[in-house]
């Protein structure tokens, strides 16, 4: 029941969003999204004692053999927890700004709450897809009508590859659906299939491009700068901090556990993939003057390194990966603070434009340095740990990998390190001398986020025994 | 059976309405009556049919699946009566007879959908299709409406002659017209029975537009009065459909006979897929879009055909009732706007935000987003294929069709909730606006519990 609500909330509250008007709709959204954070705890909590009960099932088709059937295991407490919590983050960033249009615009952000929480607790197939696609359509029509001057081209395109993708998995989906013996999408049927080496191989492909279009993986990542850029910056929180998840999230619930000899064919590939995106991004990242695309470069980069530990996979580089999923929309969702922070006093993004803002500024300075560590992996932030695991898992599956994505973070300490100074420090100028402070709700925001990347730098073993399961589950498969 | 006899009867009653009734908007009223006793009737008859058909003078078969299809077609008719039925006074001046001919079209689909013989085949393909060469040239004084007629009529005659070609070469080959006696499945196959089926083939793809059969389609959807459009392209199109899909699953589907058309079919879903989709691309009218977008659907539902098993079928009754209400959907808005082009719908949503919406869920539907009819309608279509087992590459090529599908029908999508403009909108009555709830709601149900539908089946 605790599972139906975490998606039934913010939808409900969601829907009649979109009849409110003046301050109504972000006071329900904080509400809303308050009430899923409690709720995910609680379900954090009974997934110690019991974690049976957060599963539901329900007749919904019973021609298909498909089944209204959610549930959480330890990823998928994690997911929702960070779901919650990110919108939490965004609602109170962005309480005292103005929309056009309030009760659409938080709605349409409930609703891709609903959606995301939806394909986290899924474990039927079908389910899974049409949650898949529902994240996307609110986030599609939040994009278009808010975003930046070139949003409909971008967003369009954002949209295409995202559902040409999922079409290709829906293929796949049908495909296995077919191969089990009592004609059923529950995940516990698709994960006993014996699928021949042949079939594994190639239905890999149509999973793998799916969740590739989504984290991004090179050469698939093309639509992510863009759409980052000319989002509005609390969709991009969104984007970048949980809805990115939803790729390395169908790697671990359907690819890896369905498929085991496709992923252990194709891994080599995919984890050279990753590597080149690592790089790849990186470099790019160094070069950007735009704050939003560097930012946005920079995730392709670290979402390639989780994407290639998935594959290495080997209980360390798994359990990394999953931390860092969590950490990671932690921390990307405090960059994308500061970075609206910026947007809404000066309004430009340009780093060219920026300097000197310690000293109008010092408190953000101050939140902006701690979120920067966090991101580059210093030891006691929470990316530290997340990365050690990633890197020995890789090292163990092979050296020459391990030590180009390494590159990374060399690469990404330069590019952030960069980007702190151009910010923060250096010359004031007249633009820059205009900034103010934070106000009330970004400084409760980010110390949220300060708090959670200190404690969990210095003691992460909750998280890593949360996550322990899904890893068992993984492993035991191979 | 009491589908057909309602349809046919209401059709002779609705010619003589026109003469006694002056108020058009009773003879509207009259013809929703009519089309309600008609769906009951045929509603009547599904507890008899429930645990096996029977067969009327070895003619006509009644089945489960014919009174669901006819169910579905009516329903959909009557759908299009209440969001359009004002629109026929704008035609001409004869409301009852265009009435008359849309029962008479219904009469010949209800036929389509329970034919056991291949005469009765003939017959019901003839009786859709005549009075659609009527309406393509309602309006008497528009040059285009006349170019639709001529073209659909000589087109369509030569198609009639092809299929009657067929049959009667499967005749000399079985020396039966019971499509069930055929008996064509031995091997070798009769060299005749071969070239009829072909030739059948070649007939019915052109009543579904199919390619390289759908030259006819752009300029007579485009040219017709678009409140026929409306109807000719999703209606009659489905009852064209269950005529192609009963005579191969019953006829043509046993033993080695099927190797022989599906491969032919194939590549006629394939060229139908790419061509339909690729061609709505360029278009700048909605209304030719829609008429691009329609034969490219035709491709998606040609897999039911193909596929030779029961999740076809389904899949065809829930494809014909999801692209059926979505087009009539989105055809009743663009009715309602002065500018057929895509800037005509620019700022729509500001200007009315039900229509926008309506025409947005309709569109979300025919692109087969998750949630509403259309997804489950290409879920099931896919899955026939999948499941027959040797059509995998066509049903990527079709989910690669349906990535581009969504470019031209999002950009109905962008230009209304998007972008800025004045679009003109003729005044909506409040039961034009209930009707479109009504739609978004069979939608949206049907999207959700797809087994709303198929219990019956």
């Amino acid at each position: 029941m605790l599972t139906v609500l975490l998606i039934l909330i913010p939808l409900i509250a969601g829907l009649i969003t979109f009849g409110l008007k003046g301050s109504g709709p972000k006071v329900l959204s904080i509400i809303s999204s308050l009430a899923t954070v409690v709720l995910a705890i609680g379900a954090w909590c009974r997934f110690r004692t019991a974690p049976d009960s957060l599963n539901v099932v329900a007749n919904w088709i019973p021609q298909l053999g498909s089944q209204f059937r959610v549930g959480l295991d330890g990823m998928g407490v994690m997911l929702c927890l960070l779901t919650a919590i990110a919108f939490l983050l965004v609602f109170i960033t962005i309480y005292s700004r103005k929309f056009e249009r309030p009760g659409s615009f938080y709605g349409l952000m409930l609703l891709t709450q609903a959606g995301l929480t939806g394909v986290f607790t899924a474990f039927d197939a079908l389910q899974f897809y049409i949650f898949w696609e529902l994240a996307l359509i609110p986030v599609y029509f939040l994009c278009s009508i808010w975003g930046g001057e070139k949003r409909i081209a971008v967003t369009f395109k954002f949209f295409v590859y995202t559902f040409l993708g999922s079409l290709l998995m829906m293929v796949g989906i049908i495909y296995l659906y077919f191969q089990t013996p009592d004609h059923s999408f529950s995940w516990t049927s698709f994960a006993s299939l014996q699928l021949s080496q042949d079939q594994q191989n190639w239905l890999f492909w149509l999973f793998f491009i799916a969740f590739a279009i989504k984290m991004p993986i090179f050469p698939f990542h093309t639509w992510q700068p863009d759409t980052y850029e000319q989002s509005p910056t609390p969709v991009t929180m969104i984007l970048s901090g949980v809805m990115v998840k939803m790729g390395l999230f169908g790697l671990l619930r359907w690819l890896l556990p369905i498929l085991p000899h496709g992923v252990m064919i194709w891994s080599d590939v995919a984890i050279v993939l990753c590597i080149i995106g690592i790089i790849y991004a990186s470099c790019i990242a160094m070069v950007q003057s735009d704050l939003k695309r560097l930012i946005a470069y920079s995730s392709i980069a670290h979402i390639g390194l989780m994407a290639a530990a998935i594959f290495a996979n080997n209980e360390q580089s798994l359990q990394g990966a999953l931390l860092q999923m969590f950490n990671h929309g932690i921390n990307i969702v405090g960059l994308w603070i500061i970075v609206e922070v910026i947007e809404q006093r000066l309004g430009v993004k340009n780093m060219d434009q920026l300097g000197g803002m310690a000293r109008k500024a010092p408190r953000m300075a101050i939140f902006f340095v701690i979120i920067c560590l966090a991101n580059i992996g210093l030891p006691l932030t929470n990316g530290f740990i997340g990365e050690f695991l990633m890197f020995s898992g890789l090292f163990q599956y092979n050296h020459w990998m391990m030590a180009f994505a390494g590159l990374g973070i060399i690469l990404s300490a330069i590019y952030t390190l960069g980007m702190i100074q151009k910010v923060i420090f250096g010359q004031e100028n007249e633009l820059t001398a205009t900034t103010t402070d934070l106000n009330a709700g970004e400084i409760l925001a980010l110390s949220l986020i300060v708090i959670m990347i200190i404690v969990l730098g210095v003691y992460p073993q909750p998280m890593l025994d949360l996550v322990s399961n899904t890893t068992d589950v993984v492993n035991k498969l191979f | 059976m009491n589908a057909l006899i309602s349809t046919a009867l209401s059709g002779v009653v609705m010619m003589f309405v026109g003469l006694f009734v002056r108020n058009k908007q009773n003879i509207k009223f009259f013809a929703i009556a009519a089309i309600i006793v008609a769906f009951i009737a045929n509603l009547a008859l599904y507890p008899t049919v429930e645990h096996g058909g029977y067969i009327v003078y070895g003619m006509i078969e009644v089945t489960k699946f014919s009174v669901v299809f006819n169910a579905v077609v009516l329903g959909a008719t009557l759908l299009y009566f209440l969001l359009s039925g004002s629109e026929f006074e704008k035609v001409g001046e004869h409301v009852a007879d265009y009435f008359a001919l849309i029962f008479f079209i219904l009469a010949g689909i209800t036929l389509a959908s329970s034919f056991s013989n291949l005469l009765m085949l003939f017959l019901a393909i003839e009786i859709l299709s005549i009075p659609q060469y009527i309406l393509a040239g309602a309006d008497k004084k528009n040059l285009k409406s006349n170019e639709a007629s001529l073209k659909y009529f000589l087109m369509g005659s030569f198609s009639t002659g092809i299929l009657l070609m067929g049959i009667t070469l499967i005749y000399g080959a079985a020396g039966s017209f019971n499509i069930t006696e055929l008996g064509l499945g031995s091997d070798p196959v009769h060299p005749l029975a071969l070239c009829g089926i072909i030739l059948l083939v070649f007939a019915l793809a052109f009543k579904v537009s199919a390619v390289p059969f759908h030259f006819w389609t752009p300029d007579v959807y485009d040219g017709s009065p678009t409140v026929f459009t409306s109807f000719m392209s999703t209606v009659v199109k489905a009852g064209g459909f269950v005529a192609f899909l009963r005579m191969f699953h019953v006829s043509f589907a046993g033993g080695a006979i099927s190797q022989h058309w599906t491969l032919i079919l194939a590549i006629i879903t394939a060229a139908t897929l790419i061509l339909g989709n690729f061609s709505a691309v360029f278009q700048q009218s909605v209304k030719r879009m829609l008429a691009y977008s329609s034969i490219a659907q035709a491709g998606f539902m040609l897999f039911a055909v193909i596929s030779l098993n029961n999740m076809g079928a389904q899949g065809i009754i829930l494809y014909a009732a999801a692209y059926s209400i979505a087009t009539i959907g989105v055809f009743a808005v663009l009715m309602k706007l002065k500018d057929y082009t895509f800037e005509g719908f620019n700022g729509l949503a500001r200007k009315e935000p039900l229509l926008a919406f309506t025409v947005a869920v309709c569109l979300f539907s025919l692109a087969g987003i998750p949630v509403t009819a259309g997804f489950f309608a290409k879920y099931f279509v896919l899955s026939a294929a999948i499941q027959h087992g040797n059509l995998l590459w066509l049903v990527i090529l079709a989910v690669l069709c349906a990535a581009v599908s969504v470019y031209y029908y999002f950009r109905v999508i962008m230009a209304m909730y998007f972008k800025q403009g004045e679009p003109e909108v003729l005044p909506v009555s409040g039961g034009f606006k209930a009707a479109l709830i009504l739609t978004v709601v069979l939608i949206l149900a049907l999207g959700i519990f797809p087994n709303l539908l198929l219990c019956w089946l």
